[in-house]
């Protein structure tokens, strides 16, 4: 069985309506990644349906805030917590927000830089 | 009106094979809100990919976890491989997917041993360990190691097995095949079991969707989905199906389990049956560049694994989501409306393994 699976670059503004319309799909959220790039960050967000996943990929500037898609998807939280606490995303209106205490480590966002 | 109090549950508590705290809101004995916390066995094991060379970083992959080690060796390398553009010997994908399942029927009867500890049923717990001896002593044989071991490298597998190996298996697949007879009864047909499994936990399945179950515990709600369907390693060449339920309860989540034992002894004697002969890795020249999302189907369900590589012999990134990742959601969502005294039972029946989940 050959599935796509395909990482689709989005801008801030759609993100979030993009989200809500992948939910009213019946996509079912199965990871949240953060990667360090130059200058900031890339979330990316992957749905399944059936056997079809397609990953959101947003760019978010280092001291650019983002809305938490907990809203939507409940489930995400503890995946968002985790991008905050390790890379330092600054993620809003998270429901349930650890406040950096997930993973219970003193160094502060140790991702967020290389090395 | 109901007094209203919070109740810590874990770290350490006699069902949790590993440390996970919740705290429950309780209105008198029942269940109200829970909210789980993790965090006290974090390595870093991502971040390590930083520093190792991207074949070296194979061994770090496959201890992540004690259960799903060879599956989180084999994610690791196939998405590297599919980076570089690798294509595998057929049968290294063979020797994968052997080894593969025999980690699910291993993890199953680890699970199943742990659900019969927790209902205080001692001789099916041992009868379950017992079992799954069997398979440990089968990697042992195979690969050196009983329940961590290194099988898999970028490029194929370190290891081989020769005819007399796989028809040792066979056999043992066969005679375990015949001891989970009894096993199967009792947990299906037990009065003991099905008192305390039924109707308990119920995720039906929109909220499984929703809350992003995976695995067996997504299945057990009836949604049709196992990944081994995309066809990784030989699993294109095998016959395999989903194994569901419908009744979404703890019950049917045992029972999915079950099932997925039994089909992986008929995967096992499938791909002993058509594994072809030849070599098992190719060469690895350069370093990847780019990156992919992989995913398969470890025993505990969709685990997904990331790499993004820049041309350098260190990866940018590697991201590994595990199935208990996605399985804390429901569960927290489970627990709502159940009584105290059964939030061991329901926790166990995610199958939590909360080292993969931590890394």
């Amino acid at each position: 069985m050959d599935q796509k699976n395909e990482i689709r670059e989005i801008t801030r503004d759609v993100f979030f309506a993009t989200v809500i319309r992948m939910k009213m799909e019946l996509w079912r959220l199965v990871q949240i990644c953060a990667v360090r790039v130059e200058g900031g960050y890339d979330m990316s967000y992957s749905f399944c349906r059936n056997y079809e996943m397609v990953t959101l990929r947003l760019h978010v500037k280092e001291d650019e805030e983002i809305s938490s898609i907990t809203q939507v998807y409940p489930c995400a939280f503890l995946q968002e917590n985790e991008a905050a606490e390790l890379f330092g995303v600054k993620i809003r209106n998270l429901t349930v927000d650890y406040r950096s205490k997930l993973y219970r480590i003193d160094q502060e966002t140790p991702f967020k830089e290389k090395g | 009106m109901a007094k209203r109090s919070i109740v810590p549950f874990g770290p350490q508590h006699p069902v949790l094979p590993e440390p996970v705290h919740l705290d429950l809101v309780l209105e008198d004995e029942t269940v109200v809100g829970a909210i789980p916390s993790i965090g006290f066995i974090h390595r870093g094991l991502e971040k390590l990919v930083e520093k190792r060379d991207f074949k070296q970083y194979v061994y770090i992959a496959e201890r992540v976890c004690g259960i799903c080690s060879c599956g989180h060796g084999m994610g690791y390398c196939e998405s590297v491989e599919h980076v570089m553009g690798i294509e595998v010997p057929k049968r290294a994908k063979y020797l994968r997917t052997i080894w593969m399942e025999m980690s699910r029927v291993h993890s199953h009867l680890l699970w199943l041993g742990l659900l019969a500890d927790a209902m205080g049923f001692e001789s099916l717990f041992m009868e379950s360990w017992k079992l799954r001896e069997k398979i440990l002593d089968m990697f042992d044989a195979t690969t050196g190691g009983r329940v961590i071991f290194s099988v898999n490298c970028v490029g194929g597998v370190l290891k081989d097995m020769d005819s007399a190996m796989l028809a040792a298996i066979a056999r043992t697949v066969d005679d375990m095949e015949a001891d989970m007879t009894p096993l199967f009864q009792t947990f299906l047909k037990d009065y003991t079991v099905q008192s305390r499994l039924k109707g308990l936990g119920v995720l039906p399945r929109d909220q499984a969707i929703l809350q992003g179950a995976v695995g067996p515990m997504l299945r057990a709600s009836g949604e049709e989905y196992d990944v081994r369907m995309l066809g990784y390693a030989a699993y294109s060449d095998l016959d395999v199906a989903p194994v569901t339920a419908t009744a979404g309860d703890s019950y049917a989540r045992c029972e999915v389990r079950l099932k997925e034992i039994l089909q992986s002894f008929r995967l096992i004697r499938e791909a002993i049956g058509k594994i072809p002969g030849g070599d098992i890795s190719v060469p690895v020249k350069g370093n990847p560049n780019g990156e992919y999302f992989m995913r398969i189907e470890q025993p505990r369900g969709e685990a997904i694994y990331y790499v993004k590589a820049n041309g350098t012999k260190n990866l940018d990134r590697f991201r590994l989501r595990t199935p208990t990742t996605s399985n804390i959601p429901p569960m927290v969502e489970l627990l709502k409306g159940c009584q105290l005294a059964d939030v061991p039972l329901i926790i166990l029946t995610i199958d939590p393994c909360i080292s993969c989940t931590e890394r």
